[in-house]
């Protein structure tokens, strides 16, 4: 097991060396960059800035060929944990990102916590109960959840709660605790706020995980082993527990790793329609903007994240499914 | 392989030959499944006693009905399958009688009945062992689940009981999981686990079929073993006339649903009396017969279960066929000699009654 968990680690290195790589020349592919906007900008207020642009440009070192550019990057990130400085707000990368990266975190994790605790029971109970009325509802509302775009349900869900509970729209908290000190009285209000998207992104993800559950576990109830089970004598329960269902969770686990990204690029359109503090927002006005080392930095570490839900989800694999760890 | 002496608690009183009343008592069972196209009629009112200390074995081709009969005994039928009619009676050995056919399928009497006094092996031992759960638990599993005893002592009647059934290595085995092991060892493995509990009826399904003929001989010696050694009653079901031959003392062959012909195994191999036995016995092919034409086979196919002929369900691939009164009402079950056998051939006097 050990050997396998070093072996996943190792994996992960060539993986994120080259998102960096195809990262920093998506960013890079638009043509023009920051500084032609900004020339843009000023030209149109009259004045001739060349001879400043040209040193910003020096500065940036946004002259120099791409390899180059790529390569003091990633310099920075590895030597000094410095991602570069974002040019439109004229700070380092670092500082705009960590508070909104924990937030996008915090909020994937909650939305992947909400995501299994639905799909787990409900897919278990439509796939033994397949065809009863309970399963129909959970296939009604699992089409629905899949069907309707986030944004969509989101901006219906803040009507609704400012409407009928009469509660702030949008944002994680109310807007008379922004910049306040975390008191009990501001986290009760982040609980107030903080589920209405953590539904609103997973509703889809666990529309589909009901299904996947479903599908699994209606594969296995009616193999063999499931009826040695059986003329042991076990309870239903138990023996649903302990053989089908543990089978049939191993694609469910390995759903994690697409999930995941799923989760943080579905956030974003969600995060702009709520106003939540997340990577989202700026990841957007980053790359409207080519505010290149700011949208790079954002994606390399979601990407970073993403690989390590991968590795997650790989591990938990194999510890519940042996097959997997003696290969 | 070397039978090692079990943990056998000999004070337990020898249970009755096949002289006192029978262990288990099917009395016309009938198994249908109810499917979209209508009702199969899986088992069709089967009449059969399993005794203590005796092999019973039920014979027939594929589709007759065995299986479906052997999951009945057990209450393990998937839906849309159930039991429509008869009685199974267990005698547990305090003398006291369940008929199982009657109790709700999830209820604690059942339950308390499966794996405990009526244990059952099944056909593949590839894919009726949980994939995922290693061989001991499984095994202990089911000792735990009937017996008040501390999982050290579960864990270690279980590496017992591997080592009885000839597993090389019993401890490191029992933490092996089942795709580490081949075929044998895994049916082996699923004969440790349902003899767990000293079970009093072996019910194994077709428990050779999947394995190669050396591994076939051992495991039918194995459980031959252990019936004497346990005093089981055991119930085997099978389409192979070789491991009849070896094992059983008594013999049913089914048809259809029904049971066409019942006897003592000497009975049905020196003077079978259904054409469909019979037909059964030719075409195995014997040594020592040398001929160059083709091994005869049974003409025809089972017809299809929602199509059953009407009258006598032999009749359309039989031999002896009697127009107009085999094809008029179905014969019933009727002894001649040592025989009980379902055929006009032999109740030409019941026909009219």
């Amino acid at each position: 097991m050990m050997g396998f968990c070093l072996r996943r680690i190792m994996y992960m290195i060539p993986t994120l060396f080259l998102v960096s790589i195809v990262t920093f020349v998506i960013i890079q592919l638009p043509p023009g960059d920051y500084l032609d906007s900004l020339a843009a900008d000023m030209g149109e207020s009259g004045s001739d800035n060349t001879a400043v642009v040209e040193t910003l440009r020096q500065q940036y070192g946004l002259g120099q060929p791409m390899y180059v550019q790529y390569y003091k990057w990633m310099k920075g990130i590895l030597l000094h944990g410095n991602f570069g400085i974002s040019f439109e707000k004229n700070v380092l990368v670092t500082d705009l990102i960590w508070d909104r990266l924990g937030w996008t975190f915090g909020i994937s994790m909650l939305t992947l916590l909400f995501i299994w605790i639905t799909a787990l029971p409900i897919g278990i109970y439509s796939a033994v109960r397949k065809y009863s009325f309970g399963d129909y509802t959970a296939t009604f509302f699992g089409f629905i959840g899949l069907a309707v775009p986030n944004f969509l349900l989101a901006l219906l869900m803040m009507y609704v709660s400012f409407k009928y509970f009469g509660q702030s729209v949008g944002g994680l908290v109310s807007p008379e605790y922004i910049g306040e000190p975390w008191s009990q009285a501001k986290f009760i209000n982040l609980l107030q706020h903080i589920w209405m998207p953590i539904v609103v992104v997973g509703t889809s993800g666990a529309a589909a995980l009901i299904r996947i559950m479903r599908a699994n576990l209606l594969d296995e109830l009616y193999r063999p082993y499931v009826a040695t089970a059986r003329a042991k004598g076990m309870s239903e329960f138990q023996l649903l527990m302990k053989y089908p269902v543990r089978v049939a969770l191993n694609p469910f686990i390995s759903t994690i790793g697409w999930i995941l990204p799923s989760l943080v690029s579905g956030e974003i359109i969600v995060a702009v329609v709520m106003n939540l503090p997340t990577t989202g927002p700026l990841l957007l006005r980053a790359l409207l903007v080519q505010d290149m080392y700011l949208a790079g930095s954002l994606i390399l570490i979601v990407s970073l994240l993403t690989v390590i839900g991968t590795l997650i989800s790989d591990l938990l694999l194999a510890w519940i499914d042996p097959r997997i760890r003696y290969q | 392989m070397q039978p090692t002496p079990m943990p056998i608690d000999n004070s337990a009183p020898a249970i009755s030959q096949s002289e006192g009343p029978p262990l288990l008592e099917i009395s016309g069972l009938k198994t249908q499944f109810f499917t979209d196209d209508g009702v199969v009629k899986a088992v069709n009112g089967v009449d059969l006693n399993i005794h203590s200390n005796r092999t019973l074995c039920v014979l027939g081709e594929s589709g007759c009905g065995k299986s479906i009969l052997a999951r009945s005994i057990l209450r393990i039928v998937d839906a849309p399958g159930r039991i429509t009619d008869g009685s199974i009676v267990y005698r547990s050995a305090d003398g006291r009688t369940v008929d199982l056919a009657a109790v709700r399928p999830g209820s604690r009497e059942l339950r308390s009945v499966r794996g405990d006094d009526i244990a059952m092996i099944f056909q593949e031992p590839m894919s009726s062992l949980g994939p995922i759960t290693r061989i001991g638990k499984q095994i202990t599993e089911t000792i735990l689940l009937h017996r008040n005893i501390s999982k050290a002592e579960a864990r270690e009647t279980a590496i017992e009981l591997l080592d009885k059934v000839g597993i090389p290595k019993p401890a490191e085995r029992f933490n092996a999981y089942p795709f580490e092991l081949s075929g044998g060892m895994r049916q082996r493995a699923m004969i440790a686990m349902a003899l767990s509990c000293r079970p009093r009826l072996l019910i194994a399904d077709e428990p050779t079929t999947a394995l190669d003929v050396t591994t076939q001989a051992q495991i039918l010696d194995l459980i031959d073993e252990l019936k004497e050694e346990l005093e089981m009653g055991v119930m085997l079901i099978t389409h192979d006339l070789g491991v009849v031959a070896e094992v059983a003392e008594d013999v049913a062959v089914m048809y259809m649903g029904k049971v066409v012909e019942k006897s003592d195994v000497y009975s049905i191999f020196e003077n079978p009396q259904h054409p469909y036995t019979r037909a059964l016995l030719d075409s195995v092919p014997r040594i020592g017969v040398t001929r160059r034409e083709r091994l005869p086979a049974i003409r025809g196919m089972v017809p299809h279960p929602l199509a059953t002929p009407s009258g006598c369900s032999f009749r359309t691939r039989c031999d002896s066929y009697m127009p107009s009164i085999c094809d008029r009402q179905e014969p019933a079950l009727v002894q001649h000699g040592e025989t009980q056998v379902a055929c006009f051939l032999h109740s030409r006097e019941s026909i009219h009654d």
